[in-house]
């Protein structure tokens, strides 16, 4: 039986979305170690070492760990809102993956599977090319807010709606310079879409980096405000909100929240590597023989996201936390004039 | 008179802030590489200096025999009140008295040392065994027997604390000002 064509293309994105999520979730996990272990060695410990070879099956632990806690929810909290919060993170943190072009173009032989014959097809390694890819990145990232701001106002807990209230107000504050400092780019390729501004960055040096490097260190800055991290995470800020948002979360609920913050790390690292460091394309493409330079970019694309997840750590141990109206100045006084500035320049370069 | 402190102009690089934030950075991930402090405790472990206060024994002497004689000055000096003693006849020519029972409260302990300072015989020790680890209380209150076996498990064991006490032991001096009463006393009494 040949398959109709349409239902080929469904069953080709089903496919590329489990793929991508067992990657995004496995990726979660060791990040999770990941963090444990580099935070360790900056501190010079050695991390969990002890749960299977090297530690590598402590994320396990912990997910079981995690599935036998007490789900405890606060006597006065709004049940529902409290339910759904962790999911209105996450739910938009693994969305934006659906943009974010892993590779290029790749073509499968015709195949038998199950007695169904599937034609040849060539499909590209994301999972849709949205022509409105940036914005649709931009509105995803801003919704991530209400699940946190949600969160902290649904626990009933004041620590938790202080959290909730710094998060909704740092997020506007950084999700404007976020945006404008990626302007330069969309001008210089003309397009919204993933694809376009993969393949305006062909060369090594047409890569974004080079070209708008105040553009990156502004993106920097406001993704890490963004997802906040270190040292913006006055959202959390353990040491004077008792864990901001999520104070009263427990078990799985907890542990969601937690997913969705390393999966929008992920985002970022790899919005990063995608926006700014070519995507896929890789220095001496040409050179890689034809059958591996698909496999060779897509490595070459995962290399990125990990240096940037591995940057996140980094500067997690490195900077302490600004203070609340530092956060504001910077915010507001610092980046949003810079990144104006940046598309004032680019403009004026091309017009030259 | 208060001392106004002016704040010195930072220059434009120190407020750009991203020369220390690189900085920084190098310098966390310098410790990346350096060597690491943590040590891999059931494989490795600690060196323990002479005199270490850990675990008690009881001390047997040159005929395996307890060299405790039940004279409690142990329990006395014991500021956590942790040693129970009952002392039993022993109808041997060179001693009168052994302990029957011997008890040492290991939670209660406050592993001071001054049980081992204040023994005459030598008999209560400090060894380096630092592994006191058991499941219910009971099992943490050290018998006779138990404190006689650390001494089997550390005979070899150089530089106990009572050791190290023999060693520095000063003779006995009466403390300043208490003066014998006698004839030959300045003033008399």
């Amino acid at each position: 039986m040949v398959l109709d064509p349409m239902i080929l293309e469904g069953a080709v994105a089903l496919v590329k979305i489990g793929i991508l999520l067992g990657v995004v979730f496995t990726t979660v996990a060791y990040l999770t170690f990941m963090e444990r272990r580099v935070s360790a060695l900056i501190q010079d410990r050695l991390g969990p070492n002890r749960v299977g070879p090297m530690g590598l099956l402590q994320p396990l632990a912990d997910g079981i760990k995690f599935m036998w806690k007490e789900e405890f929810i606060p006597a006065n909290a709004d049940r529902i809102l409290f339910a759904i919060a962790p999911a209105m993170i996450l739910v938009p943190a693994l969305l934006i993956f659906a943009v974010i072009p892993v590779g290029g173009e790749v073509t499968i032989p015709a195949f038998t599977l199950f007695g169904l014959q599937f034609q040849e097809f060539t499909t590209t390694l994301q999972i849709i090319d949205l022509n409105v890819g940036i914005l649709y990145v931009l509105g995803m990232t801003s919704i991530a807010v209400y699940g946190i701001a949600l969160g902290g106002w649904s626990a009933n807990n004041k620590f938790t709606l202080l959290g909730g209230i710094r998060s909704s107000a740092q997020m506007i504050s950084y999700e404007l310079s976020l945006g404008l400092s990626i302007v330069g780019i969309l001008m210089l390729t003309g397009s919204l879409q993933m694809s376009q501004i993969v393949a305006a960055q062909d060369g090594f040096l047409d890569w974004f980096i080079f070209r708008q490097p105040l553009a990156f260190l502004i993106f920097v800055i406001a993704a890490f405000a963004e997802n906040n991290r270190l040292p913006f995470d006055l959202v959390e800020c353990e040491q004077e909100l008792v864990g901001g948002f999520h104070t009263e979360y427990s078990s799985m609920r907890f542990s969601m929240f937690m997913i969705a913050e390393y999966a929008s790390m992920i985002a970022a690292s790899a919005l990063m590597a995608t926006l700014f460091f070519g995507g896929w394309h890789m220095p001496f493409e040409d050179q890689v023989g034809p059958g591996l330079v698909t496999l060779y970019q897509v490595a070459g694309f995962l290399l990125k996201t990990g240096f940037f997840l591995f940057v996140y750590i980094w500067v997690r141990w490195s900077l302490p936390r600004f203070r609340y109206d530092q956060l504001m100045a910077i915010g507001w006084k610092v980046l949003l004039p810079l990144a104006l500035l940046n598309v004032v320049i680019t403009g004026i370069w091309m017009l030259v | 008179m208060a001392i106004v402190v002016e704040a010195r102009k930072m220059t434009l690089a120190e407020r750009l802030y991203l020369p220390a934030v690189i900085k920084g950075m190098l310098l966390t991930l310098a410790h990346l590489f350096k060597k690491k402090v943590t040590m891999q405790y059931p494989e490795v472990q600690k060196v323990l200096p002479p005199g270490y206060r850990g675990a008690h024994r009881l001390n047997k002497d040159e005929q395996d025999r307890v060299k405790c004689v039940a004279c409690e000055m142990c329990a006395v000096a014991c500021p956590a009140d942790c040693i129970t003693i009952e002392g039993m006849e022993t109808g041997w020519s060179d001693r009168e008295k052994i302990p029957r029972t011997f008890q040492i409260d290991m939670l209660r302990c406050i592993f001071c040392g001054m049980c081992v300072e204040a023994c005459p015989e030598d008999a209560i020790d400090m060894t380096d065994n630092i592994e006191l680890v058991a499941t219910t209380r009971e099992e943490m209150i050290w018998d006779r027997e138990r404190l006689l076996k650390n001494f089997d498990d550390t005979r070899d064991q150089q530089g106990t604390l009572g050791q190290v006490l023999r060693k520095s032991r000063k003779p006995f001096t009466r403390p300043r000002g208490d003066q014998l009463p006698g004839p030959s006393g300045p003033g008399g009494h």
